[in-house]
């Protein structure tokens, strides 16, 4: 019997699941030492698998397990191997890291730490669960899984009481979500007819108006969990309330789920899309991007800063799907292969360089316990490694070339520029528009990540003792270099990565990029023709280093390489304290000046005079005002008018059941012939 | 591509560097002539520079590498970005590696360096630049690059040399919406260089400074790339401006004649608009810091007009 990619597939899952179920048993110690190293070579191999199904060609498998009658059905294709790349690259890097980052946790609370290794692992096996499901029911059991261990891994901490209430909230909206998700099934089934596999839901006869239920259905339970408007508001909670290794899980991978699940129902389930499923989904993805790229520039917790920039992008990828969808429907399959690699490619990128951040802030919060950015400060200085690998990771979420994030960006521009044909005029003037918010959005990030930078890691301590702050160890050293390597290195080989995209593009719109994209060799990226943009980052690389070492060979030929060192200059002032420097929301403060009417903002600032100053700021989402606090109130009422049969004295509840039995003898005299 | 081309380039790369403290010069005496003041002679940022970079550098005691690297990465994605720009000719080798987009997000992480580099001191006016700065380019940032949409949808190329052939090989023509681009570019121009509107080079008040905020803590040679990078960034905005509204008399390197006469063009362009810039800015006053956003939406606005414009015009 030879092995296909769908058995090592299975046995890696099982090998987490299995490797989780040991980690309850196994002492603490051990088993971290053992356990996450052996999670971390699995996901490696998951990569290597994804990587090997990427190649081509579909293999199915019957699981004689679930329901009687009801088999699990399982399916590795090309889409479903591009994401279990993802799983395995992103989650290697961030099990290694985990290895190191859980040691205290594994010394002083080693029950709890068996509980989060069982969870750890049957969270990463049911994402790629949900990858490789071919029927309905395996789907929402795995995409079940998946919400429930992530849920009980973000209440880790749950002694605290704003992280039960996060949970609490995610829970809510998972399930909200997961309702949409089998009703979509359910509308599905109905049109198709036959058992739930994927296979029969692929030839269902809904009509239009169905489909676009089933889209809306879709949209609603991926949506929640990918954080489009106005479902977002569960993740800037949630995401920063688990500890760090799952924060980065959650943020880089399971995010992508829900791309994942759109990608499925859309474009292999759905069929043919209407053009305004596309328009309404670029026009939401950008609200997204702006909604969340806006707020993120004012926050002041760090794991909420790179929450918030989390929607951001979700809302970009999610816009770049509707393009995709758009352009598909409009029959016009090279814009809409170019949209969809940039899709998938930003997808991959912000897998990794949201990773990298999110390990990052892990490590800052292990050193210092501190989760607010105005009593950080200068910790470059004190932890050099974690502030380096960091650099990469903002700098690529900045889009700034050569690194990853701004080649999917370049990508996602290039299809918005590129002259669209749609059949509804209006659309390919307003197309425009999406470019231009996702210019804005990128100059956003840049904001916010120079002021996520530069108040945690430059300048001067805010209050810390820097003797008691120590750097990152080894494990956590290999996992956030891994992610760093993977972030240098997709932003430098763009058209080896589109060529891997190929098969999956060529599965989803009917054509590839690669052919045009790696037309002129590796080094360049030409997404249509070299006449309309050509892109070469190793080139562009090596052309700055090569400027840059000229520059300081040049200053030190000529002139001289003397130095020393004197307190910082400041314009002569001679008292300076580390309270002098920007806080986080001294930073942002252009922003919320400027958008003052978009947050729902309260401010309390003191008078100059005032001897003992007492300033205090809030920025609050205004969707939760506008859409969830008049749901919660309307539930409440309903809940009164219902509390209001209870009366608690039985007579009152015999006349109930006596007038509900008058009325059931009502209705079935009244229906018989 | 033959050597030539790469030699070109590299002669670019060095016209560039060399010229931009000229036309600091150049700027300022026109600034001082209309200000009725005497003027300094027109070396004089030579000599400013020659000085800088003979003197001996002092790191603030809390200044991390970030500080030192960034005057060398600063001046050398300037230059870099110098010799992309179509300023005499218009084959250059490199112009294939980065189109507009990724000019944009070179001078971007150039930006983000300086920025982040302000706040590593840890002074109350490095963070205030850096935000500042900050604040000003996340909206100028987006009005170029909608500026360079508009003229990328015109000649279906994002690539700078076909955007500039483009042009050349339609001859003369009026575009509406090359009028709200150019315009909005003008604005972007002034913003992203300190100009007056926005930020004044010549501050010594430190609560209006942006730019000179930021590289309060720099001395010796590391001030004088800084200084010498933001001439360049000057430079890089005129040649830019040229390239795209004004792209008369651009050559490519088949020519040798041409390329003189290219060369003479452009210096007559630098001349005529540097002394335009200095008039432009002597008859506008500054403007309060909360104003800078209104005046950079507008010109955001103004270039996805012209975008728009484009689309429905079609021209």
């Amino acid at each position: 019997m030879t092995l296909l990619p769908l058995d090592l597939v299975g046995l890696i899952l099982t090998g987490w699941g299995g490797l989780g179920l040991l980690g309850l048993v196994l002492p603490a110690r051990l088993g971290r030492s053992l356990l996450f190293p052996l999670i971390t070579g699995l996901s490696v191999l998951m990569a290597g698998a994804g990587l090997w199904a990427l190649q081509g060609g579909a293999q199915t498998l019957v699981l004689p397990i679930g329901l009687p009658g009801m088999p699990f059905h399982l399916r590795l294709d090309v889409l479903s191997a591009f994401f279990l790349t993802l799983l395995g690259l992103a989650g290697s890097g961030i099990s290694a890291y985990a290895t190191g980052y859980f040691r205290r946790m594994a010394e002083t609370q080693a029950g709890d730490f068996q509980r989060l290794t069982l969870l750890y692992a049957f969270f990463l096996a049911s994402m790629g669960m949900v990858l490789v499901a071919d029927d309905a029911y395996f789907f929402m059991v795995a995409w079940e899984g998946m919400a429930l261990s992530s849920y009980f891994l973000v209440t880790t901490d749950h002694e605290i009481p704003a992280i039960r209430e996060a949970g609490f909230l995610y829970l809510l909206m998972a399930h909200l979500g997961a309702i949409a998700l089998l009703l979509c099934f359910g509308l599905l089934q109905s049109g198709a007819g036959g058992d739930y596999a994927f296979a029969t839901l692929r030839h269902h006869s809904l009509s239009s108006f169905w489909s676009s239920v089933t889209f809306f259905l879709a949209l609603i339970g991926f949506g929640a969990k990918a954080g489009l408007l106005p479902l977002h508001s569960w993740l800037p909670e949630a995401h920063p309330a688990a500890p760090s290794p799952v924060s980065a899980l959650m943020s880089g991978i399971m995010l992508k789920m829900a791309l994942y699940g759109l990608l499925r129902v859309l474009f292999d389930l759905l069929g043919q899309p209407l053009w305004w499923w596309g328009a309404l989904l670029v026009g939401l993805g950008s609200l997204t991007a702006l909604y969340g790229v806006l707020f993120a520039a004012v926050q002041s917790d760090i794991k909420r800063l790179l929450a918030w920039s989390s929607v951001e992008n979700m809302g970009l990828i999610l816009s770049g799907l509707g393009l995709t969808l758009l352009f598909h429907g409009a029959g016009q399959e090279t814009v809409a292969a170019l949209a969809l690699a940039a899709v998938l490619y930003h997808a991959l990128n912000h897998a990794f360089f949201k990773g990298l951040l999110f390990l990052g802030a892990g490590s800052v919060l292990h050193a210092t316990a501190e989760r607010n950015m105005a009593k950080l400060g200068g910790l470059i200085r004190v932890m050099p490694w974690a502030a380096g690998l960091s650099l990469v990771g903002i700098l690529s979420l900045a889009g700034l070339p050569p690194f990853n994030g701004f080649v999917s960006e370049w990508l996602l521009l290039q299809a918005y520029l590129l002259r669209p044909d749609l059949p509804q005029p209006w659309l390919n003037m307003v197309l425009p528009l999406g470019a231009a918010v996702l210019a804005l959005v990128g100059a956003l990030a840049g904001f916010a990540m120079v002021k996520f930078y530069g108040i945690i890691f430059l300048g001067q301590a805010r209050g810390l003792v820097p003797g008691e702050v120590h750097d990152i160890g080894f494990w956590e050293r290999f996992g956030m270099g891994w992610m760093a390597l993977g972030c240098v290195l997709l932003g430098l080989f763009p058209s080896s990565v589109i060529l891997q995209l190929d098969t999956v593009t060529h599965a989803l719109v009917g054509q590839g990029l690669g052919a045009s994209a790696a037309r002129h060799g590796w080094l360049w990226v030409t997404p249509v023709a070299a006449s309309r943009a050509s892109y070469s980052p190793l080139i562009l690389f090596a052309v700055i280093l090569v400027s840059v070492g000229l520059t300081f060979l040049g200053v030190r030929r000529f002139f001289h390489g003397r130095w020393r060192r004197a307190p910082a200059w400041d314009c002569g002032y001679p008292f300076q304290t580390a309270r002098m420097q920007d806080s986080a929301d001294g930073f942002g403060q252009p922003i919320k000046q400027i958008f003052e009417s978009f947050f729902g903002l309260s401010r309390e600032i003191p008078s100059p005079f005032d001897p003992h100053p007492h300033y205090h700021s809030e920025v609050r989402d205004p969707l939760w005002a506008l859409c969830y606090l008049p749901l919660v109130r309307g539930v409440a009422r309903l809940v009164k008018v219902v509390g209001g049969l209870q009366q608690g004295r039985i007579s009152t509840y015999l006349l109930f059941s006596f007038t509900t039995l008058l009325a059931l003898l009502a209705l079935v005299t009244g229906t018989r012939p | 591509m033959t050597p030539v081309n790469w030699l070109l380039q590299g002669g670019q790369e060095i016209l560039g560097i060399l010229l931009a403290p000229l036309l600091m010069g150049w700027v300022g005496i026109w600034r001082a002539w209309l200000q009725n003041r005497r003027a300094p002679s027109l070396m004089q940022p030579y000599r400013q520079l020659f000085k800088l970079f003979h003197k001996e550098v002092v790191l603030a005691e809390t200044a991390s590498p970030l500080l030192r690297v960034t005057p060398y990465l600063l001046f050398g994605c300037m230059g870099l970005t110098a010799s992309l720009i179509p300023m005499v000719i218009t084959d250059l080798p490199l112009a294939g590696a980065v189109d507009v987009i990724a000019l944009v997000g070179l001078l971007s992480l150039a930006r983000v360096f300086l920025a982040l580099a302000a706040m590593d001191v840890g002074t109350a006016f490095g963070s205030l630049g850096a935000r500042r700065e900050m604040l000003v380019s996340f909206l100028a940032e987006p009005a170029l690059l909608m500026v360079f949409f508009t003229i990328a949808s015109l000649n279906a190329s994002t690539s700078l040399r076909f955007m500039v052939t483009g042009f050349a090989a339609r001859g003369f023509y009026l575009y509406p919406s090359l009028a709200f681009a150019g315009v909005a570019f003008l604005m972007v121009l002034l913003a992203e260089n300190g100009r007056i509107p926005v930020d004044n080079p010549e501050t010594h008040l430190e609560l209006t400074m942006i730019h000179e905020a930021m590289i309060l803590e720099y001395s010796g040679r590391h001030l004088a790339l800084i200084e010498w990078a933001s001439a360049l960034k000057l430079l890089i905005y005129f040649s830019l401006g040229f390239a795209l509204f004004l792209p008369f008399g651009l050559t490519d390197s088949q020519q040798g004649w041409g390329i003189l006469g290219a060369l003479i063009l452009f210096l007559l362009k630098l001349t005529v608009m540097g002394a335009g810039l200095a008039v432009l800015e002597t008859v506008s006053a500054k403007q309060r810091l909360f104003r800078v956003p209104e005046y950079l939406g507008t010109a955001f606005l103004l270039a996805v007009l012209a975008i728009l414009l484009h689309y429905l015009l079609g021209s």
